[in-house]
């Protein structure tokens, strides 16, 4: 519910925004996202059933929908320009890359933009299926067996999306499609950076998979970095 | 009845113009050539999707080539993906049980045959007629369809289990539209054979000939009779299954789906249905298919087994008496299909009696048919090797049988390859049997040509033993607990296993391959082969009293009148050592 | 042509026989307490039918090699007693084997399906969804929290839909990916499909058992050896149907005891 909120929030400010060439240089929004409570501990992944994958792991890999660093910093959160960014004319030409590889999706959150390329390639010994759970873009569901060519697919409309593999339940992933080339997920440290920005007044949502969206106002007025911090509340269940 | 009454005149002229000829013909022959020509079709279709199912299983990650052009996200690169191995699987099993065991040797043969054997000039409703093939022709087309749309030809096998079949894309490719098509084309289906039953039923009551009594009736009708009566029952029940799948489907009904199911992170907008009513009103339906195919094909083989062996079986009434048992049990045993499924384990051993019980029918046609032969003098054409095929495969795969209708054994092999290869054998392989040796049996007439008989032999003996290679093995599969319906073996205690499925896989392709004999010997014998007689196996029944092929009115215009049994062969005739039915002689002693 | 026939008859039922007797593919070794019942009934069953086919076999292929056509016009005569003793034979042969076997035979399932769990016996509830099992352990508390469809977040490794914060019973839970069971013990599993149906099958176990949404189906087995087997699901489930597997642990009584108590931490 949030989620399609955001999204029509995005298209709406976007409509009426102004056009405004991206120039190289311009003003970088930094920051760092953190939480305040205590989150659920991530458990672990038991892949007994697909011995090839279980192999791969002497510690068992970890969920990975609350990914905490120290200093209480949260990874994977999609931090992006919602409204005040200039329309994308067209989506970059280069394609991003989803990787399944000891039945673990690379990256856990892949964002990208509209219309861009998106390759989804099984570096495992067994076959995938990788179904995008896609409510406002059209739903696929494809299998992909080992040493087949990567599956091309590309997202017209800006939405985040879950991803899962059918065929081994605890694989999930999301894409996050944005309409902006304003995007970064947060690091292990839990930073990001969003440079390039030409001068004008943005709204900088971040979101996060489990807990939801935040939004705060920047403003650019020229060659200068700016800091933009976000503090979710986690929840312990 | 209808004893007494002379032929009705044909109720509408001989059509002159090549659409009325050919397409939409009301001709009773026509129709069913256009019944066995939509089997041949399927068939070879049918039997091409098992090439590539059993290339994927034994080489799971080779490109097969050209697979790709058939299906783009069904064979990334050539290398089918699961999913579309079960499209397969589902099209293999549609195709077959449907379009091929149901098609030929009841529709095809039966509206062929049925009634020119009892004398008639046509069928009682041409028109029913006429729409009951083009109705089962749109469902054909509407099931070939699924092939063509991105998420292809449904992934649920031919039993269409609820959930899986109900809830739609949520639980995988194909169960959006390709499930949609599926249950439409076999509702299209039932409607078709429900009007050929109808038919059947009606043209051999009340159509006979002068002097064609019930108990001067062919074996074959008497099987196509019992046949038409199991299969309006049965698809009765299907067609309202179907219509509550599809309304499930697309309409939010509840009739299969329960409250609370979460498929692919969604939970369901269901509640209060039972995937068991549709395995019960499936099974009720799908047990009496077996017999809607077998059964004709037990007709089919009495028939050529009498002209073959030159003297009648031992007793033709106690046949007809264990085909009325089995059409009759057939519908108290559909719960030996659900010995597992949840359903009350004391009803398991109420369904298991009954199943056992069918054996002692099926065991009395068979020891009837094996004795005949004592004391017989056997011609080994192509149409008897098949039938005496029959024989032999139709105890194979009946054997196994006594293992799965015990549900003790059943918690063992169930869902293992051990039910594959029972049903391949008894219902697959030897309806097939059946139709084979119908199609070298009545080729002559249907054509006005003869087959060549040595290819027909090379094709039975190719078959034969390829059969029992392919077949034959899965019981021995099933008992090392291979799960069928897999479209990679990937478990541990699979992987001994591999080599005796290659064995499997490359047999499949030679007794495949073999089948393209049969398919030359069809199309050259159609243009080219001798011109047949009108009696060339000297055999009895009033089809081989007319010419090859029959006229227009099957008769031309004479007045058939019956003078003699159906299997006066090993007697004194006037023609050599057998009697034809209207012959003009008086029946001597009552025969049989 | 006749006689060639009967050789291939008589090929086919000796190549047919030889795998069976020699149990070249056979089942595994029993590991339940009631499994030997199983395979008494499949030897039992496996020597009447297989007596059956080859006999029925050998008769074809010798009358077939003896009464082809002479060209000589011989006369065609009849098996000595006809149809009448051939009806008789066939039900008293059929019908002795299916008494037999439906009154003996229905033991082995009485035992599997009539009996009751033992009342000691432990109790397991397992998952089936596509494509894999998962198994829940009631934990330290005895007792199993409520199952919330709306909450599953696979995820998140929430594969049974409980919810901890509001239900004090699910957080000792313990929810394994393999099933582990303490050898001669008698488990009690409770079965539940999350999606589709599924089947719960173990070879060695000699169990098989459908899981049917909407329903909770209960089943119980008591396993006699240590060891690890496979569980694989044998009912059409969808795509991933062929992968859907778990492991079996038998293990001893300590042996399980320590690994419940690592689960729980």
């Amino acid at each position: 519910m949030q989620l399609s909120k955001s999204c029509t929030a995005t298209l709406t400010a976007l409509t009426f925004a102004a056009i405004v060439t991206a120039a190289p240089g311009g003003g970088t929004v930094t920051g760092k996202v953190t939480y305040t409570g205590t989150p659920a501990k991530p458990k672990p992944i038991d892949m007994a059933k697909e011995p090839s994958c279980a192999k791969q792991y002497t510690t068992p890999l970890m969920t990975e929908n609350v990914v905490t660093g120290s200093g209480n910093t949260l990874e994977y959160v999609v931090v992006y320009i919602s409204a005040g960014a200039p329309d994308e004319s067209s989506a970059p030409s280069t394609a991003v890359t989803f990787d399944q590889k000891g039945c673990h999706y690379t990256p856990h959150v892949l964002a990208f933009q509209v219309n861009q390329e998106l390759k989804v390639t099984n570096s495992d010994q067994t076959s995938h299926n990788i179904h995008p759970l896609a409510k406002i873009n059209r739903e696929w569901n494809k299998s992909q067996p080992p040493g087949t060519p990567p599956i091309s697919e590309k997202y017209d409309k800006p939405e985040f999306i879950s991803v899962k593999c059918n065929i081994h339940p605890w694989m999930h992933g999301w894409f996050a499609v944005v309409k902006t080339s304003h995007y970064a997920v947060s690091d292990g440290s839990g930073e990001f950076k969003l440079p390039n920005l030409p001068p004008g007044k943005y709204t900088l949502t971040a979101w996060h998979e489990s807990y939801g969206t935040q939004t705060q106002e920047v403003t650019i007025s020229g060659n200068e970095t700016k800091s933009a911090n976000f503090v979710f509340t986690a929840k312990p269940y | 009845m209808s004893d007494a009454s002379a032929p009705v005149a044909h109720q509408h002229a001989a059509p002159t113009g090549l659409l009325r000829k050919y397409v939409f013909s009301l001709d009773h022959k026509m129709i069913g050539k256009q019944y066995y020509g939509l089997a041949l079709v399927s068939v070879f279709l049918g039997m091409i999707l098992s090439w590539l199912m059993r290339f994927h299983l034994v080489w799971t990650n080779a490109a097969i080539p050209g697979l790709r052009l058939l299906s783009k996200n069904g064979a990334p690169g050539g290398v089918m993906t699961p999913e579309y191995y079960l499209s397969l699987l589902t099209m293999h099993g549609t195709l077959m049980v449907f379009f091929v065991l149901t098609n030929a040797p009841f529709a095809g043969f039966g509206n062929y045959f049925l009634p020119i054997q009892i004398g008639a000039e046509d069928m009682a409703f041409p028109r029913f007629n006429m729409m009951s093939f083009w109705v089962t022709f749109v469902a054909f087309l509407v099931l070939i369809a699924s092939f063509f749309i991105p998420d292809g030809p449904p992934i649920s096998g031919w039993t269409a289990y609820a959930p899986l079949s109900a809830v739609g894309k949520d639980a995988g490719p194909g169960l959006a539209w390709g499930q949609n098509l599926w249950a439409i084309s076999i509702g299209l289906f039932c409607v078709g054979q429900l009007l050929g039953s109808l038919n059947f039923i009606a043209t051999t009551l009340d159509l006979r000939t002068k002097g064609m009594t019930l108990s001067r009736l062919p074996i074959s009708t008497w099987a196509w009779f019992i046949t038409s009566c199991i299969g309006l029952l049965a698809f009765a029940v299907l067609l309202p299954a179907c219509v509550l799948l599809i309304l499930d489907r697309v309409a939010g009904t509840s009739f299969f789906i329960p409250a609370g199911l979460v498929i692919s992170d969604h939970l369901q907008p269901h509640s209060g249905g039972s995937p068991l009513l549709w395995q019960h009103l499936f099974w009720f339906f799908g047990h009496p298919e077996v017999y809607i195919a077998i059964v004709p094909a037990m007709g089919i083989v009495s028939h050529i087994l009498m002209a073959s062996m030159r003297k009648p079986l031992l007793s033709v009434k106690v046949v007809y008496v264990s085909m009325i048992a089995i059409g009759f049990l057939s519908y108290m045993v559909w719960g030996h299909h659900m010995f597992l499924s949840g359903m009350n384990p004391f009803s398991a051993l109420v369904f298991s009696f009954p199943t056992l019980i069918i054996t002692i029918p099926a065991t009395i046609i068979t020891m009837i048919w094996i004795g005949s032969i004592y004391g017989a003098n056997l011609r080994f054409h192509t149409p008897a090797l098949f039938s005496l095929g029959f024989v032999s495969v139709f105890v194979a795969g009946g054997v196994s049988g006594f293992f799965l209708a015990q549900p003790s054994l059943d918690i063992y092999l169930h869902g293992t390859y051990f039910v594959v290869g029972h049903f391949h054998m008894v219902m697959g392989v030897a309806a097939i049997f059946g139709i084979l040796a119908g199609t070298y049996f009545w080729f002559p007439k249907m054509s006005g040509r003869m087959m060549n008989d040595t290819l027909g032999k090379i094709h039975f003996w190719l078959t034969f033993i390829g059969v029992y290679c392919i077949f034959m093995p899965f019981h021995f599969l099933g008992f090392a607990g291979n799960v069928r319906r897999y479209s990679t073996f990937v478990d541990d205690y699979l992987q001994p296993l591999l080599p005796l499925h290659k064995f499997i896989s490359i047999a499949a392709f030679v007794t495949g391959a073999a089948q393209l004999i049969f398919l030359y010997n069809l199309i050259y014998s159609r243009f080219k082969g001798a011109p047949a007689p009108e009696n060339p196996w000297e055999a009895t029944s009033l089809e081989w009293s007319t010419t090859s092929p029959p006229p227009f009115d099957n008769f031309g215009g004479r007045h058939i009148v019956v003078n003699h049994g159906p299997n006066e062969y090993g007697v004194d005739g006037a023609h050599g050592d057998f009697i034809m039915q209207d012959s003009p002689e008086p029946e001597p002693a009552a025969g049989d | 042509m006749g006689k060639l026939l009967a050789v291939v008859l008589l090929v086919i039922a000796i190549g047919s026989a030889i795998p069976i007797l020699m149990h070249t593919w056979w089942m595994p070794e029993d590991i339940s307490s009631h499994g030997y019942m199983i395979d008494k009934q499949m030897s039992e069953t496996m020597a009447e039918s297989g007596i059956a086919f080859v006999a029925a076999q050998l008769v074809l292929a010798g009358f077939v090699a003896m009464f082809g056509d002479k060209k000589n016009g011989r006369k065609a005569t009849h098996l000595p007693g006809g149809a009448k003793a051939v009806v008789i034979a066939a039900i008293a042969l059929v019908g002795t084997e299916v008494l037999a076997l439906g009154v003996f035979g229905k033991d082995a399932w009485a035992e599997v399906y009539f009996k009751k769990a033992a009342t000691d016996a432990l109790p397991i509830q397992v998952q089936a969804e596509q494509f894999g099992f998962y198994f829940r352990y009631a934990g330290p508390d005895g007792k199993f929290g409520p199952l919330h469809p709306d909450k599953i977040d696979e995820g998140n490794q929430n594969f049974f839909g409980l919810d901890p914060a509001n239900d004090v019973e699910s957080r000792d839970d313990i929810i394994a990916a393999s099933l582990v069971i303490p050898v001669n013990k008698p488990i009690s599993l409770m079965m539940h499909a999350k999606d589709v149906g599924h089947s719960f099958y173990v070879r060695e176990l000699r169990i098989q058992q459908d899981f049917v949404p909407g329903l909770d189906i209960p089943m119980h087995f008591t396993a006699t050896k240590v060891g690890k087997y496979e569980i694989v699901c044998t009912q059409l489930c969808g795509l991933g149907h062929y992968n859907m597997r778990a492991y079996l642990e038998v293990k001893s009584q300590e042996d399980f005891d320590q690994w419940l108590k690592q689960q729980s931490q």
